[in-house]
Parts: C-alpha cells; sequence; structure tokens
C-alpha cells in the first residue's frame, strides 16, 4: 500500500512537470493547428531566466521575480516568432514544424554561446528546501510548489476561457474560425494573444523546472517530446485534455518505472498513447467536428 | 514539364488521372541518365579522385542519402513527414554492429563481445540470431519492415496523419534512444558499438575492402534511386501523390489510403535500415548520438533543400548538406548551427520545393506562367490533408 501511494504521489510530481511544459503547446497547438518545435527552446529560455534572476537578486527573491520575468520573455519571443515566421505558414503545419525547428536550432547555439555548453546551476531557494509527509511519503517542497504552482496556472487559464472576452474569442475562433471572423473578431489579435499566453506559460515551466533538474541549452528537447505526446492523447482544443493526460502518464510512468527501469517506462508509455490513439484518433477529449479527418 | 497545359485546364484531378505524369517525375530519358551521372560519379570517379579519408566521409554522405531516398517518397511523394528515421537507421546500424561484434568475438576464439566483458555479462538472448550472417541480413531488412508496419497501418487505418503521425515517429525515437542508452552491460548504452575488425570475412582496414565496402555501399544507393524512380513512375506512385493531395477522394474512388501509405512508409524504413547497416563497417561506430531526435530531424533537412518531391532533390540535397556540414562545421562549430538552422527556416517558408524548383521559378518568371511551381511540390496545400479544422470550418462557413 505505502509503494503504491508513494509512486502515485512520484507519478502526480511528474505529471504536474508534463503539464506545466504541454499546456502552452496545448494553447497553440490547439487554437492554430499550428506545431511549434520552438516551445522547448522558450521553457529553456524561462530556465535561463531563472539563472539570470538569481544573478541580479540573489536565490531568495529570485524564484518569485523570474516568474513573471520569463512569462514575459517567453511571451515575447513567441510573439516575435509568430508575427515573423508562423503567420505566414498557417496552411502548411508540417512545415511549419521544421521551420520552428530550425529556429530551435538557432536559439539552442544562442544559449550556447552567451552561457556556454555546460549545464548550468541555478540553486533553490531555501524556503524550498526540506520535504513534507503526504500521506505517509516524503515530499520534497520543491515538488510540492511546482503542483500548486500548475494549479494555479490552470485555474487561472480556465478562468481566462470561461469569463473574459478573450477567453470567448480563443474559444470562438478554435470552434470555427471564419464564422468567428464574420462576427467581427479579430482573428490575427486573437491568435498573437495566444501566442504570447501559449510561449509565456513555456518560460514559467522553465523557471520551474530548474527546480528539479539541469539547465542546458539542449534542455528543451527532452520536454518537448513528452509535451507533445501529452498534447496528442489529450486531444486538441480543451485544456481539459491536457490536464487528464499529463497526470495519466505520469502516473503511468512513474507506476511502470518502479518495476522496471526509467528507459522501459518510457518505452511503455508511448506504446500506451498509440494503443490509446487506435481507440480514440483525436485524443481523449475533442472539439466536436463534423469533418471527414 | 509538358504536363503544364493539362495542369492549367483541369487543376489537380487530371494531375492525378494522366499516368505517368506527376509533377516531379523526370522522364524515363531525364531521369536514367541522372541516375547514371551519379551513379559514374560515386563508382568511378570518386574511388579514383578521392583520397582513402575523403572517400571514407563520402561513404556516410551516401548513408545519409540512402535515408533522404526514402524520406523523399515517404514525405516528399506521400505526404508523411517521417521524423523517426533515426530509429530503422538504427535498427540495421545495430544489426550490423552486433553480427562484426560477434564476427570479431569470434576471431579472437572469445564468446561475447569485448564491452561485455567489463560488465562480466553472458550474452543475451537477442544477440544470438546474429551470430549468421544470412540471419543478420534478413534480420535487416525483416525487422525495419515490420516495425513500420505495426506503427505505419495502426496510426493510418485510424485516420491519424499529419502532425499527429510527425509527433509519433519523434516520440518513437525519443524512447528507442532511452531504451539503448538504458542498455548498458547488453549494448553498451551511450558509447556504442565500435572497434570493428571485420566485415562479412573481410579485414575492414584493408585499403581495398574499404574501397569494396564503399562500392556496395554507393551501389545500394544507385539500386534505391531506381527503385523511388519505378515507384515514383508507376500507378502506385500516381496514387501516392493523390493520397497526399486529397486522401478522402482517393478513398471515395475505391482505394485504401492505409496501405498505400504503409507500403510507402515500409519501403523508406528499409532503406534508412539497410543505410544504418553499412554506416557501420564505413564509419566504424553507432551511438545513440547518432541516431536521436536531432540527427533524424537532420535526415530530412537535405531533403527539404534539395526538393523533397523530386528524384534527385533528396540525394543532392543530403549529400550537400552532410558535405557542407562536415567542411563547416569543422572551421566554425557555432557558425555552421545557426546556418543550419537559418537555411532550413528560409527553404521551407520561402522556397518549400527546395533547390530542385528554383530551375521551374525561373523558366516560370521568364516566360509567364508555364511552370509555375506554387502548390506543386509543397506537400498538403489542400486543407483536406492539411488540417481537419480547417477543412470542417470551410465546409461549415459553405452550408
Amino acid at each position: 500500500m505505502d509503494v503504491v501511494l508513494s509512486q502515485l504521489v512520484a507519478g502526480i510530481s511528474v505529471g504536474s512537470i508534463l503539464l506545466l511544459a504541454a499546456i502552452g503547446l496545448a494553447l497553440t497547438f490547439g487554437q492554430m493547428g499550428v506545431i511549434n518545435m520552438a516551445h522547448g527552446e522558450f521553457i529553456m529560455i524561462g530556465a535561463y531566466v531563472a539563472f539570470v534572476m538569481q544573478g541580479l537578486f540573489g536565490s531568495g527573491v529570485s524564484l518569485l521575480v523570474a516568474i513573471p520575468a520569463a512569462f514575459l520573455v517567453g511571451g515575447i519571443f513567441g510573439v516575435v516568432l509568430e508575427q515573423i515566421l508562423i503567420r505566414h505558414m498557417y496552411h502548411r503545419p508540417l512545415d511549419t514544424l521544421l521551420a520552428t525547428f530550425g529556429v530551435g536550432l538557432i536559439l539552442q547555439q544562442l544559449a550556447r554561446d552567451l552561457f556556454g555548453a555546460p549545464a548550468v546551476q541555478v540553486s533553490n531557494p531555501p524556503w524550498l528546501s526540506g520535504s513534507v509527509q503526504i500521506l505517509g511519503t516524503n515530499v520534497p517542497l520543491t515538488r510540492l510548489f511546482i503542483l500548486l504552482l500548475v494549479v494555479a496556472v490552470v485555474a487561472g487559464l480556465a478562468a481566462l476561457m470561461a469569463y473574459t472576452s478573450l477567453g470567448r474569442r480563443i474559444r470562438a475562433t478554435v470552434l470555427n474560425r471564419n464564422l468567428a471572423e464574420t462576427s467581427g473578431i479579430s482573428t490575427r489579435w486573437t491568435d498573437r494573444t495566444t501566442f504570447f499566453i501559449g510561449s509565456g506559460l513555456a518560460g514559467v515551466a522553465g523557471v520551474t523546472v530548474t527546480l528539479i533538474g539541469a539547465t542546458s541549452p539542449t534542455m528543451g528537447t527532452s520536454y518537448i517530446v513528452d509535451a507533445f505526446l501529452v498534447v496528442v492523447a489529450g486531444g486538441i482544443g480543451r485544456i481539459k485534455g491536457a490536464v487528464i493526460a499529463a497526470f495519466s502518464l505520469g502516473i503511468l510512468q512513474a507506476f511502470i518505472e518502479y518495476s522496471t527501469t526509467a528507459s522501459i517506462a518510457k518505452f511503455i508509455v508511448l506504446i500506451a498513447v498509440v494503443a490509446f490513439l487506435q481507440l480514440r484518433p483525436q485524443g481523449l477529449v475533442s472539439v466536436q467536428t463534423r469533418s471527414l479527418a | 514539364m509538358s504536363t503544364t497545359a493539362t495542369q492549367k485546364k483541369t487543376g489537380r484531378l487530371a494531375r492525378i488521372s494522366a499516368a505517368g505524369t506527376s509533377p516531379g517525375v523526370p522522364s524515363p530519358r531525364t531521369a536514367y541518365l541522372g541516375i547514371a551521372l551519379i551513379a559514374m560519379g560515386l563508382l568511378v570517379l570518386a574511388p579514383a579522385l578521392l583520397t582513402p579519408f575523403e572517400l571514407r566521409q563520402m561513404g556516410r554522405f551516401v548513408c545519409y542519402a540512402m535515408v533522404a531516398v526514402g524520406i523523399g517518397l515517404a514525405w516528399g511523394r506521400g505526404g508523411m513527414l517521417t521524423l523517426g528515421q533515426g530509429v530503422f537507421f538504427g535498427i540495421g546500424a545495430y544489426c550490423m554492429a552486433m553480427h562484426m561484434q560477434l564476427e570479431d568475438a569470434a576471431l579472437r576464439g572469445e564468446e561475447t563481445p569485448q564491452f561485455m566483458g567489463t560488465f562480466g555479462v553472458d550474452l543475451p538472448w537477442f544477440w544470438e540470431p546474429f551470430h549468421s550472417p544470412l540471419m543478420t541480413i534478413l534480420l535487416i531488412l525483416l525487422l525495419p519492415a515490420a516495425l513500420a508496419f505495426a506503427l505505419g497501418y495502426s496510426v493510418f487505418k485510424r485516420k491519424v496523419r499529419g502532425a499527429y503521425f510527425a509527433i509519433l515517429n519523434q516520440a518513437m525515437v525519443f524512447a528507442f534512444v532511452t531504451l539503448l542508452v538504458g542498455q548498458q552491460a547488453t549494448l553498451n548504452g551511450s558509447n556504442g558499438l565500435s572497434g570493428f575488425e571485420s566485415f562479412f570475412g573481410f579485414a575492414i582496414h584493408d585499403p581495398a575492402n574499404r574501397q569494396m565496402i564503399y562500392m556496395i555501399a554507393a551501389a545500394l544507393l544507385v539500386i534505391m534511386m531506381l527503385v523511388a524512380y519505378w515507384m515514383m513512375r508507376s500507378r502506385f506512385g500516381e496514387l501516392l501523390v493523390a493520397t497526399r493531395d486529397a486522401e478522402e477522394r482517393v478513398r471515395f474512388l475505391g482505394y485504401d489510403p492505409a496501405i498505400i501509405k504503409t507500403i510507402t512508409f515500409v519501403t523508406a524504413a528499409v532503406m534508412a535500415s539497410v543505410a544504418g547497416a553499412m554506416f557501420v563497417p564505413l564509419v566504424g561506430i553507432i551511438s545513440p548520438a547518432e541516431l536521436g531526435v536531432v540527427p533524424s530531424i537532420a535526415f530530412v533537412i537535405g531533403v527539404a533543400i534539395g526538393g523533397r518531391a523530386t528524384l534527385f532533390g533528396p540525394v543532392l540535397g543530403a549529400i550537400a548538406v552532410a558535405w557542407a556540414e562536415s567542411t563547416l562545421a569543422e572551421n566554425f562549430p557555432s557558425g555552421w548551427t545557426y546556418f543550419q538552422g537559418l537555411l532550413l527556416i528560409l527553404v521551407i517558408a520561402l522556397l518549400p520545393g527546395g533547390i530542385a524548383s528554383v530551375g521551374r521559378y525561373l523558366r516560370w518568371k521568364h516566360r509567364g506562367e508555364a511552370g509555375k511551381p506554387t502548390s506543386e511540390d509543397p506537400a498538403p496545400s489542400d486543407p483536406a490533408t492539411s488540417d481537419p479544422e480547417s477543412e470542417n470550418s470551410q465546409k461549415e462557413a459553405a452550408s
């Protein structure tokens, strides 16, 4: 029983990181159908923002400053990318994937030239050291902080989608772009704002992963693949799908990892996603459409 | 291009139905002449003119070109962005590497490859088949075919496509590399397999044998180009392009797009696997670093730059990019990455048909409209294949 509980807690922790990395992607992929391979590099940028903030403010308060700063920096990078490149390629999703991969290559090299190829150290703030007992297992405070942050982000995003006019515009554009346009919504403006929020959330994800992992120029690649799996399994266009998928995959991985190894767990999770797509090709939760696809 | 007149009149459907005239498929004369020239360059000129070191480099480029032929078929002709060719390349490479390791061990009179000695393990079960040369060759062909069939058919049957397919491929390559790195005691983990002595009984360090291995690889590349050309020209090739451009129409005409796409995907996988198998004796090492997510996309870059839907574009593009990388990256390691990224962005955004479409574009500028390069080579520009959402919204707007 202890094992089940501790693995469950570990799985929820893995899931919360997955969700944080994936939620911005779910937003942009869901709304515009474009795949932003540079999303992983936005996570990396967020992590380096945390590193720079640590140098400026010391490691006590820097985390709290870094989160909004990374949101802003990530968002600006996203808007610039959308404005210069992606908006010209909305009808070619596969090409967008490759072109944004090129952007990712450049950003990686930029980080390498600015901060050096080896991983840099972002130390955890003192108020997050230690752990608490939850259901009989030790949970590090950093993991708990990430979980709470994820809850806050998801709640905030859900509220934004449900109650604000921006949220209504985004939902309208996802459901039917032409009709939304005809009703007077500026889909261009909506796209740009969505991209800002989605990329900003990648920046926030970057800050939080410095609490548990290394910060290096190539860190984005390892997060992006998992994040994509979450989006594919969850279905596009709905935050709910991403939330369920992230925690399911996290818990699944934690349990398989317990009985085998981390690498085999990753492999089995992939097989599970492929098998799951057999049952529901559109993912867990999808917007009802009458399209043939 | 003799087809432009028909195209202008009746558009896409005419292009689908007019047999043997899909855009990007050269006439037999051009095709065979071009393949003969490439064969000449690789099999006669290169061994005569290049130093042994350069020939070794060339061998590596030839392997990348083999992968590129498959990607050209699957992505350029079929619209399936195969971001996971590293898996198939790796399967072929590791099959060959395991066989060569066992051969070396037998020459030394030992049971297990050298690296296993340090871990003190017995030969794992999955090494057993690779004692036999014949079995090794069979597995190099059959393993990737089986995997590609299983993944392709199950995914295409459920109409999972476009970006989803690309992402699944990428996840597959990620899982594969993680799996390899985890096999420290049985596959030497992230160090990979290296230090080979013999290739099917031939001493690998003998310059004559080295040249022979290169010749085999180059000949295989020429054969693959011929296969690709026959596939492109055949009725099957027509159906493949039709599936890329309007999958639903093909379905309504009574064909099964899933089978068409699966066959192409399997072909591309086998080509990548053979390339990997030749990579090992030519380069002398295979490690997970050659197979990851980034190398898998790097396979695609040459194809995109050369011209994805053409016969020669992928091969020439792959060789050119690999050559540029090996010369530029030596002198300006960071400059090369910027250049590579920028080149990828510019070609994909501005010249989706690759370098191969430049000629047609210039001719179009000259003459007015003949050979207009838009919407031909770029993979799905049709909403039916590119984006289910937008297709839906278009339909709703129409109704």
